[in-house]
């Protein structure tokens, strides 16, 4: 008994058990999302989200315990989000021809985000402070935290609320391109990158790697404009 | 593999130390996707020089292989962050439906309303050339 207790003490103090951990559960997962022929609502990333978080719970591993071990995958997002120069570097001609498309909908788009969440969060009586948390949304959970925390929010708050977000949007969209007939998969790609930031360019580089490099530029322009819109639009649906 | 991922690590690297420096509201990690793409403009726009002076892997295809590999597995890198979020559903839980209900809303309007933007954009830019649909 004793000697179980201290192989547990062991394995917890090291990253190799929750490394582990998370990479198995997202093999499970991603064999359930090809056995059920990529459907959206078996999205990889939730499934193994769940089964970590039950994990976890029943082991009653509290969260830094278990990001020892997982940082090592987390860290990877840096370097991936700078490898998106490959793709974008190997189709700027497509780029180019489409940069006022982009910028159109970069406007269109970021403005909508934070005004339905705003607006609509309003009508459901949702408190200010959940709201405020509420409108940077569809950006990367970085710079989501940061202008929420300079606003007076809980930067907390607004990183679950983007990750649900994203985990919304990545499941949402293929579903909604195909109700609305779009079949121009730089605008595939563009919208998912533009309303579910990382989550939502996974969910497109899936799909094809067009609608990937579109994805990856929306998400860093809508980064940066949300950023500064985000005050304005709060100061105005307070 | 190793010069490939050193260049992508030193992109960030600098990315965030601008980012820092300067203040800005842009992430580390997309003023490194910047620098890359300006390395990669700069190495094919002197190309016979750089494929003297330069390390193999960064003008074979190494960067290209290196970062598609990256790519290749994003999503399994959100993973756990968002396992992050299965400890904060307490703070969900009083405004659980409406809030699930307002985010769902609001994520659907914004992707409708920016692929019909690009879409509409693209097609009056084509139209009086016709050189594509």
């Amino acid at each position: 008994m004793s000697g179980e207790f201290a192989l547990w003490v062991y394995l917890t103090r090291t990253p190799l058990l929750w490394l582990t951990v998370t990479l198995l559960a997202y093999a499970v997962a991603d064999r359930l999302f090809q056995a059920a022929g990529r459907h959206p609502l078996a999205n990889p990333v939730i499934h193994a989200i769940w089964m970590i978080g039950l994990v976890l719970t029943l082991t009653g591993t509290p969260y830094p315990a278990y990001f020892q071990g997982a940082q090592f995958v987390h860290f990877l997002l840096g370097p991936a989000t700078v490898a998106l120069a490959v793709p974008l570097y190997e189709r700027r001609a497509t780029v180019m021809r489409a940069l006022l498309p982009m910028l159109a909908a970069l406007v269109v788009g970021c403005v909508t985000a934070m005004t339905s969440a705003l607006i609509l969060a309003k009508l459901a009586g949702i408190p200010y402070d959940v709201r405020l948390a509420m409108a940077p949304k569809s950006v990367t959970t970085g710079v989501a935290m940061g202008i929420v925390e300079a606003l007076g929010g809980d930067p907390t708050l607004a990183a679950v609320l983007v990750m649900l977000t994203g985990m919304a949007g990545a499941v949402i969209v293929t579903p909604l391109m195909r109700t609305l007939r779009i079949e121009d998969m730089r605008a595939r790609g563009f919208a998912a990158g533009l309303a579910a930031h990382g989550l939502g360019t996974a969910r497109a580089f899936q799909v094809s790697e067009v609608a990937g490099t579109f994805a990856g530029i929306a998400m860093g322009l809508n980064a940066f404009l949300t950023a500064i819109l985000v005050p304005v639009a709060v100061s105005f649906l307070r | 593999m190793i010069v490939s991922l050193t260049l992508i690590l030193l992109a960030q690297l600098l990315g965030e130390i601008a980012a820092r420096a300067a203040g800005l509201p842009v992430p580390g990690p997309v003023i490194g996707m910047a620098l890359l793409l300006g390395f990669l403009v700069l190495r094919d726009r002197f190309r016979p020089a750089s494929t003297r002076w330069l390390p193999p892997p960064l003008v074979d295809g190494g960067v290209e292989g290196a970062a598609k590999g990256l790519l290749a597995h994003l999503s399994i890198m959100f993973v756990p962050a968002g396992v992050g979020i299965v400890g904060k559903l307490d703070v969900l839980a009083s405004h659980g439906l409406a809030l699930a209900v307002v985010l769902c809303l609001s994520v659907t309007l914004t992707l409708a309303a920016t692929v019909l933007t690009f879409v509409a954009v693209s097609r009056l830019l084509d139209r009086p050339k016709g050189d594509r649909t």
